[in-house]
């Protein structure tokens, strides 16, 4: 790495000589993790817990024609065989997904994709129950399955959703942005318009820890306890309780330690539901956990889009305007997890960090006989195909133009001055300076140094490739007045409590699965109240412990609860200024604040710290009117407008002309997330992220046989980048605070793994240029960019 | 957690005693070396045995050594062993170049050569190196011990001439003179499977031509040598046309599959690469180890 901030001697102090607070810090979750000492779903153990294992369809499409569960049922350790026909009894049957559709928890009529649910076992170990799955007959009529979503249309097509009532097609919508007349007048009128179709294979989060769940059911009290692997407890908590009946106040949801989750634990799988019915069913608690082939081939996938790009500019390169249509494969249920409204997610962010005269998009949402899913692996709510989409189009105009990919940015860019900037598509983006950003970018790669390197090695016949993307995200849903999922508003809620000697506890709405919501949550509440981080415990994942909230996905943890955090903090220390006025015998308006203490203006001598005023709060000390004994305060956040993150990334390839094999050489990224709480964190996820970006670019991919089969289902076939794939990665940063923010911070989760793919592609479409490529599609494996070379690029699917 | 069908588990002391172990427990038996490949099969259920024997106490075939014109390598001698070699470096680059690319240092640590000939994986490496390096592999069972070529040992995917109650127990590679060695793989990914690969070994006359050569290729459904190129190149002098011949010849001699690696003209396409690559490498290798003997001579 190039550019490293200075590493403050003192862990707890910050980027610019602050006491506490913000700044460079270790995280304080990391001793538990080095040592081992995680705890995630699967280390938790309950007194005469059992366990369920999921029998799993092996074909595509196919009419259930029987089961027969009696051969399972004598396995001397098995305690239950749970079958749809029993759900369906008890009105559990089916689920409601996040977007307003119903998915089967175990298969009644007709399997839907391979791997479906369609029995589970309940038994004394894990090793019966996965035995006893061998054990049942399962009769199936086989159907000719939907593979591919083009043909999803199809007046032949076989209907996937006969058990919805009045269906008689694979489609589910239509949604659109922008204004088509607009657009296509703009298009009709501009010197140059070029299109390609743009394909963002399906592929998949491959969280370390795959999904899983222990339920624990007290027949006696009523009440359900649920441990699972969730990055929304509370949202999963009312919807257990919409979906079982049982009252929501006697359900407890612990998301525990989590081992990555990138949108894969948002949804609510049938795994979890049936760990339920079986701990209700057999009296005892019951684990679920599933293995990493039922990971990867039932639970959600991502992207999954076939967009048409059109980018209409002048000739001498100035932008006019983009439309897309898109045709998206949401598999067997409609189960994305996004805000209601926004059946796309955010694609229509796909405007970009260019000022445009018009910008149109439709997206349809068609079924196939695949795995359900479509929102999850860091897109924030399909950014990442949005991003993809522009920059893969910016690029391929510049070479039509025959201009630089950098200058052409740059001449496109929406100017520092425009912001708050009101895109094409219904988007205000709040705060954005491209210019700095993109040229710190060139300078740490050495761009033009780069050019002439890449020209001297063209003459010699060696492929070397410079890829650029700079990105505009739309990130931390979400404003109540548009954004709801299944009718819950994405707002967060913050409590916070200062005990008598000044060490505090501040729960959140939140559940971190690697971010660093212990350290970051704390260092915000530092800042704000003076109180070292260290002295800040951050809880978060157990709704009998924290306040409702939407959980972390969609980058929306420091933009929504960091909010929330900052203003409960501000709030105990307002509330500290009366408290310390009364111990002071003068009035609040006569104190000032330093970082920890109320003192009195004029006389810094005289003041009470954070801790002495907590002490006095629950003391002795007279409170003024209105003011009760105690330092605590909540808050519930609705955040006025998302952050808009940006960045720009430079990647440099080469490419082997006798085998087509891609080395990354470097990759340069510049992100501006507004405020930076903690850079060793926001490092740590942009790190993260760009090994996310390589893997899809060259390696990912989730495909199907022409049965259906789904061939990505073991790591042997679905491959994910090590260390190997990955250069040294560059950071650097810019920083440019959201308006709207307390503290002027951005989501910065997603930004790098929405971000890095285009730049990976671009440079090795750049580095094929030789060959007259123009575009290829993800991911470019070897044989793929062969093929290329032999002007025979294939859309992945 | 993925998780095998139930089977029974033995540790053998010996080789005479995993003989008797094999003998006693009957077909649904099986050793387990490294376990690398044994191991996820029967986590997928593709593999069921009903027991295993283990043999990692069989230290006793864990070697490397240097035994005349033979160098000898225990059955259980793991990938790491082997690619730290110093010796086999200098007898045998092409060994030290494929185990640089098999799996990762997690499987290097405990697979065997034992178990990667005997799994013979159409992708695997060592069993192409091992017919380039013509190799005899020595397998014991209650008879007494076989010697066997590798066009004999190697029937095909998956197959070997082993039986059910024997043990492949050492594999001996001839060392010869003025000769050098060379392997190269295409992968999608590090520690992934080859898409395609080439090992080559080359012998040079006192004059400079090549006076032996072997060439195989792996995952491109061949499982012998590309005997096609021996009588072209035998008496030749290295050269960029020679190897591009070669490289035509390989191509047409390999029978490759479509799957997620890649099509079928892609891959017949890297074995015609990969034969230049490592005939030049080979060749290059081989006239520096002949420039370093009379360097010594002299
Ligand atoms: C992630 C991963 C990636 C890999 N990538 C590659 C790769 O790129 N290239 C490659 O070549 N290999 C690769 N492998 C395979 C690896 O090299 C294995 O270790 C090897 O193929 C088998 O060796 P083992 O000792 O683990 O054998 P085991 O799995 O223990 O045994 C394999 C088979 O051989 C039998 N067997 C083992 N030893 C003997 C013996 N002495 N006599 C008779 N039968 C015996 C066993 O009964 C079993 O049937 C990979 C493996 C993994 C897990």
């Amino acid at each position: 790495m190039t550019i490293l901030e200075d590493r403050p001697s003192n862990p707890a102090a910050g980027d610019h000589d602050r006491p506490i607070g913000h700044g460079r810090m270790q995280r304080k979750e990391d001793p538990r993790f080095v040592r081992g000492k995680g705890h995630y779903v699967d280390d938790i153990v309950l007194p005469g817990m059992l366990h369920g294992a999921i029998l799993r369809a092996p074909v595509a499409h196919a009419r259930l024609v029987s089961i027969d569960t009696t051969e399972a049922l004598a396995h001397p350790k098995v305690l239950a065989v749970i079958t749809g026909s029993d759900l369906q009894a008890l009105g559990l049957a089916w689920a409601p997904t996040l977007s307003m559709d119903v998915q089967a928890v175990l298969v009644t009529d007709k399997v839907r994709f391979q791997g479906q649910e369609v029995a589970f076992v309940v038994a004394e170990d894990r090793y019966a129950a996965r035995d006893a799955l061998e054990l049942i007959q399962v009769e199936y009529d086989v159907l000719a399955p939907v593979v591919d979503a083009r043909k999803a249309m199809d007046p032949d097509a076989p209907v996937i959703r006969d058990d919805l009532e009045g269906r008689t097609d694979n489609h589910i919508f239509d949604w659109e942005a922008g204004n088509k007349a607009e657009t296509d007048a703009v298009f009709a009128s501009a010197d140059v318009v070029v299109k390609q179709e743009i394909v963002y294979p399906r592929v998949h989060p491959a969280p370390m820890e795959t999904c899983g769940a222990v339920a624990d059911f007290d027949p006696i009290e009523g009440r359900l306890t649920l441990y699972e692997t969730t990055q929304a407890p509370h949202a999963h908590r009312t919807l257990f309780a919409i979906v079982s009946g049982i009252p929501e106040h006697k359900i407890r949801v612990v998301s525990p330690d989590i081992g990555g989750g990138f949108g894969n634990k948002v949804g609510i799988y049938p795994g979890y539901i049936l760990a339920v019915v079986g701990s209700i069913v057999t009296g005892k608690p019951v684990k679920w956990v599933e293995d990493r082939s039922e990971n990867l081939m039932s639970t959600s996938f991502a992207r999954d889009y076939i967009m048409q790009g059109e980018i209409a500019a002048t000739k001498d390169g100035k932008i006019l305007a983009l439309r897309t249509s898109v045709l998206a494969d949401h598999g067997a249920f409609n189960a994305t997890a996004q805000p209601t409204k926004y059946p796309a997610g955010f694609f229509h962010i796909f405007t970009g960090s260019y000022d445009l005269a018009a910008a149109h998009c439709t997206v349809t949402g068609v079924y196939t006989n695949k795995a359900p899913g479509g929102v999850a692996y860091a897109c924030s709510f399909r950014v990442t195909e949005a991003v993809y989409l522009v920059e893969r189009m910016v690029d391929i105009l510049a070479r039509k133009l025959e201009m630089d990919p950098a200058e052409l940015r740059l001449k496109n860019f929406i100017k520092k001055e425009q912001f708050p900037y009101p895109n094409k598509t219904g988007w205000e983006y709040d705060s954005g300076d491209y210019e700095p950003t993109m040229r710190l970018s060139m300078k740490m790669a050495g761009y033009d140094e780069l050019r002439r390197e890449q020209k001297e090695k063209r003459e010699r016949g060696e492929l070397m490739g410079i890829g650029i993307s700079f990105f505009t995200e739309t990130v931390g849903a979400g404003p109540r007045k548009d954004m709801d999922i299944l009718g819950l508003g994405m707002a967060d809620g913050a409590e916070l409590r200062i005990h008598p000697t000044g060490k505090a506890v501040v729960r959140i709405s939140v559940q971190s699965q690697g971010q660093g919501h212990e350290t970051t949550f704390a260092q915000i509440v530092a800042e704000e109240i003076g109180i070292p981080p260290e002295d800040i415990d951050v809880v978060h994942g157990d709704t009998d412990q924290t306040p409702f909230g939407l959980g972390t996905y969609g980058s929306r943890s420091t933009p929504v609860s960091g909010a929330a955090v900052a203003l409960v903090a501000r709030k105990v220390r307002e509330k500290a200024r009366f408290i310390a006025a009364a111990m002071l015998e003068t009035r609040p308006e006569d104190l000032e604040w330093e970082k920890g203490r109320w003192f009195v203006k004029g006389d810094p001598s005289v003041g009470k710290t954070m801790a002495e005023i907590a002490m006095g709060a629950h003391g002795t000390v007279a409170l003024p009117e209105g003011i009760d004994g105690n330092l605590d305060a909540e808050v519930t956040y609705d955040p006025p407008n998302l952050t808009f993150p940006f960045g720009a990334y430079i990647c440099v390839v080469d490419v082997d002309p006798g085998t087509g094999h891609v080395k990354v050489r470097r990759f340069i990224a510049v992100d501006d997330c507004g405020t930076r709480i903690n850079p060793m964190i926001i490092e740590g996820q942009i790190h993260g992220g760009l090994t996310d970006g390589v893997g899809m670019a060259l390696m990912e991919i989730i495909e199907f046989d022409a049965e259906g089969n789904c061939l990505g289902g073991s790591f042997m076939d679905y491959l994910i980048p090590t260390a190997m794939e990955v250069p040294d990665w560059e950071t650097g940063f810019t920083v440019t605070p959201s308006p709207h923010h307390p503290i002027g911070a951005k989501g910065v989760g997603e930004s790098a793994t929405v971000g890095s793919p285009p730049a990976v592609v671009n440079a090795v479409v750049d580095a094929l240029a030789p060959f007259g490529v123009v575009h290829m599609d993800m991911p470019c494996t070897p044989a793929r960019v062969w093929e290329a070379m032999q002007g025979r690029t294939r859309p992945p699917v | 957690m993925q998780i095998p069908a139930p089977f029974d588990y033995v540790r053998a002391s010996s080789v005479d005693n995993a003989l008797a172990l094999l003998d006693r427990h009957g077909p649904e038996s099986r050793v387990v070396a490294g376990g690398h490949s044994l191991l996820p099969m029967m986590k997928l259920r593709l593999a069921r045995p009903d027991w295993l024997i283990d043999i990692n106490d069989l230290y006793e075939l864990d070697y490397l050594l240097v035994d005349g014109p033979v160098l000898r390598i225990g059955a259980m001698t793991r990938h790491t062993t082997l690619l730290e070699s110093d010796d086999v470096r200098r007898l045998f680059p092409i060994i030290t170049d494929a185990e640089r690319v098999i799996a990762d240092p997690i499987v290097r640590n405990r697979g065997t050569i034992g178990g990667s000939l005997c799994q013979a994986d159409p992708a695997e490496d060592l069993s192409t190196v091992c017919h380039v390096l013509e190799a005899v592999a020595v397998v014991r069972g209650p008879n007494g011990e076989r010697m066997l070529s590798m066009a004999d040992f190697h029937r095909g995917p998956y197959e070997t001439a082993v039986a059910q109650n024997e043990l492949l127990i050492e594999v001996r590679i001839p060392i010869r003179a003025r000769s050098a060695s060379a392997y190269e793989k295409v992968e999608r990914r590090v520690g992934d499977w080859a898409v395609a690969a080439a090992g080559a070994s080359v012998t040079l006359a006192a004059v400079g031509t090549i006076s032996h050569v072997a060439v195989g290729l792996t995952a491109v459904g061949l499982d012998r040598n590309v005997t096609e190129v021996e009588a072209v190149l035998v008496g030749q002098a290295p050269g960029e046309e020679l190897f591009a011949l070669a490289g035509r010849l390989a191509a047409l001699a390999c029978d490759p599959l479509a799957d997620q690696r890649g099509p079928i003209d892609y891959k017949r396409h890297l074995a015609d690469e990969l034969t230049r690559r490592v005939l030049r490498v080979a060749c290059s290798r081989a006239a520096a180890s002949v420039f370093d003997l009379t360097l010594q001579e002299g």
